[in-house]
């Protein structure tokens, strides 16, 4: 798993998923559809990727769709990185 | 044909007793919201009908008929009287959207009990405040949300019982006891006798100042609930119906339980979250014919584009409507030409039990109205400084109610001069019962709007902080209580600040304690300490750190003024701020 992943990874889990929570969650887990996290919690998460890599999100872009996975976010961070 | 057929008729010598009509009902029946909306169905011959179609995340899918509501209800009932709750015990529904909810929510009303539905994201602090308010005796969750009871069960001295509904047994801690609805299946049970005035639902609504307040409803409120389905959301006995809401909020409750099932109708629910495709394709599935939902939602569908609706047969859909804030008119107009009808708004709040203020099948819609007064409801506006209602059309004022109708809350628990604070003419001494049914007073719902001439009413805003963000009501003084739990922040002031989809977010104003340095890590530790201990609505998308708050010279500090500069309006009178 390459480092950004492993880093998004890290803090969905730390964030969103509690100690004695049974689902495990990896980078193809759903996140916003399976409920870990709403729309609402979203926008930390987007700080989150804005403040670690230094870029700035679109709302346009920052769907729910796009923060399903910790891969699809990774994309997205990429994206914006590049 | 509408249910309704026509508003203008309609308010002609209008009587409440026409939901009696409705539902057919005989005088002598007992009227439980939980036995109506379960035995009566099945007793009226739909026992094999279809009450509740459930879809999860992944495949996740049940059915239950109305025959299983009533077994399945009984069991809960039995549960919670075998174990000692009584009639007038408050039970918590702590729960995502899960069939046992909507299921447990009867069986706790069946038993006499008071139904506590409390909204599933909220962190422990959330939930503690609303325990601790209503003393609750028990309280019904999954092993999902059970660790935050956990955490502040030592606080609560009137929790007697903890009971799993959902999850693994084997992962209960002590004084905790599993029960599988499916395997608890009572098929008789002898109802509690409720009567009109026996409490039934406490849900819990934020305010300016001070903690939530916790709003009682009664088994009378069935009549407004029936009634407001029956024309409204004119539902009908063929229908497929889609509540979005969750019942941990009232609209859950009055529009997504009791309205739809005292009627005997099918309804579907979707426990998953949102996006918009998935959206879609549960109305194309289960071929929804009745969606109800909020604008939020509906904003979102917009942004997502016609495209994604093009691809889904939505055929089935013959009537919209939306609840939680003003419904703007762009979406209006969006959803007839997508949908090839509109989203009518409804206006009512967690206190009015039911609609108040709508649009109706066959009523011209003027996008971006509230539309007119339920028939039964004397709905004025009346003057910011008299409190008189307003004569000119246009003129701004505060949305105002004649007491007396069904749905209306009784009582905010334990806060009587907070109740009575709500009703404009109020003697010092009145009664909750003489406040309820006094029809010379004017209940104030503490939102502005404007009447035009053609008698449609216009939202303008609340008239107080309370932040509404994505139909939710979120109070400051509890968030603000939250922030200066942080280490980091001396001092914290909140306000609503626009946004497009949600209508609103929330934004904080801080000062820092000495030692502490604002930097995005900080902020956004702030953010997952709100969302937690609060819930994700309550948390800020926003933090500004100030050297020192807006306050008056007597050190109230000016919410106001910060919401003013947000919203870019002018701030009024400054004169009592304090000087630098």
């Amino acid at each position: 798993m390459d480092e950004m992943k492993e880093a998004v990874l890290e803090y969905v889990i730390d964030e969103y998923v509690d100690e004695d929570d049974d689902e495990e969650v990896g980078v193809d887990t759903p996140l916003i559809s399976s409920g870990i996290v709403d729309s609402f919690s979203m926008v930390s998460l987007k700080v989150f990727l804005e403040k670690k890599y230094q870029i700035s999100l679109p709302d346009s872009e920052a769907t729910p769709e796009a923060f399903d996975t910790v891969n699809s976010i990774c994309d997205l961070v990429n994206k914006h990185l590049g | 044909m509408s249910n309704i057929g026509s508003y203008e008729q309609r308010l002609q010598g209008f009587d409440w007793a026409y939901a009696r009509e409705v539902l057919g009902w005989s005088e002598g029946e007992l009227q439980n919201i939980g036995h109506m909306c379960s035995d009566r169905i099945c007793a009226r011959g739909h026992a094999d009908k279809t009450a509740l179609i459930w879809e999860g995340f992944g495949d996740a899918k049940a059915s239950y008929t109305f025959d299983d509501l009533r077994v399945l209800s009984n069991g809960f009932a039995k549960m919670l009287q075998d174990r000692g709750v009584a009639p007038g015990d408050r039970v918590c529904l702590f729960m995502d959207k899960v069939p046992a909810l909507y299921v447990s929510f009867l069986g706790v009303l069946k038993m006499g009990g008071i139904a506590q539905p409390l909204f599933s994201a909220f962190g422990d602090d959330s939930l503690e405040v609303r325990l601790a308010s209503a003393e609750t005796k028990a309280i019904l969750t999954t092993q999902k949300h059970v660790k935050k009871v956990r955490k502040i069960l030592d606080k609560l001295p009137a929790l007697e019982h903890i009971v799993v509904v959902e999850g693994n047994p084997a992962k209960l801690k002590e004084g905790e006891v599993f029960f599988d609805m499916a395997e608890n299946r009572v098929d008789d049970f002898d109802c509690f006798a409720s009567g009109p005035e026996t409490p039934s639902v406490l849900h819990y609504t934020s305010g300016t100042t001070g903690q939530p307040k916790g709003a009682q409803h009664v088994h009378d409120s069935v009549w407004g609930q029936a009634l407001t389905a029956h024309w409204v959301l004119d539902l009908q006995d063929d229908d497929v119906y889609w509540c979005t809401a969750d019942p941990g909020w009232v609209t859950g409750t009055s529009y997504g339980i009791i309205g739809p099932w005292v009627l005997g109708v099918t309804q579907c629910v979707l426990d998953s979250g949102f996006t918009s495709a998935r959206w879609y394709r549960f109305v194309q599935d289960n071929k929804v014919t009745v969606w109800y939902s909020a604008p939020t939602a509906i904003r979102s569908l917009m942004r997502d584009g016609d495209d994604l609706v093009k691809q889904h047969d939505l055929s089935s859909l013959r009537h919209l409507a939306s609840v939680g804030e003003p419904l703007n008119a762009e979406a209006v107009v969006w959803s007839e030409q997508v949908f090839g009808k509109p989203f009518l708004d409804t206006f009512w709040q967690t206190e009015t039990g039911a609609m108040m203020i709508t649009n109706y099948p066959g009523l011209k819609v003027k996008p971006g109205s509230m539309g007119k007064p339920f028939p039964g409801i004397t709905a004025a506006v009346l003057d910011l400084k008299t409190n008189v209602p307003v004569g000119e059309p246009g003129t701004v004022g505060l949305i105002a109610f004649r007491p007396g109708w069904p749905s209306m809350f009784r009582e905010y628990r334990n806060q009587h001069d907070v109740y009575r604070s709500k009703f404009v003419g109020a003697a010092d001494d009145a009664t909750p019962d003489q406040l309820r049914t006094d029809p010379g007073l004017w209940y104030v719902s503490g939102d502005r709007a404007s009447v035009d001439a053609d008698g449609y009413y216009w939202f303008v805003g609340r008239d107080d902080d309370v932040i509404n963000t994505g139909g939710h009501l979120v109070g400051p003084f509890e968030i603000e209580s939250a922030l200066i739990e942080h280490e980091a922040i001396a001092e914290a002031a909140v306000v609503g600040k626009p946004d497009e989809v949600n209508m609103e977010v929330v934004k904080a104003f801080v000062t820092l304690h000495k030692g502490f340095e604002f930097d995005d890590m900080l902020e956004l530790d702030v953010m997952n300490f709100i969302r937690k201990s609060l819930s994700p609505l309550a948390m800020p998308q926003e933090i500004e750190v100030m050297d020192k708050l807006p306050k008056t010279r007597s050190g109230k500090i000016l919410r106001r003024y910060l919401r003013a500069i947000e919203w870019g309006e002018e701030a009024g009178d400054l004169s009592t701020l304090e000087d630098d």
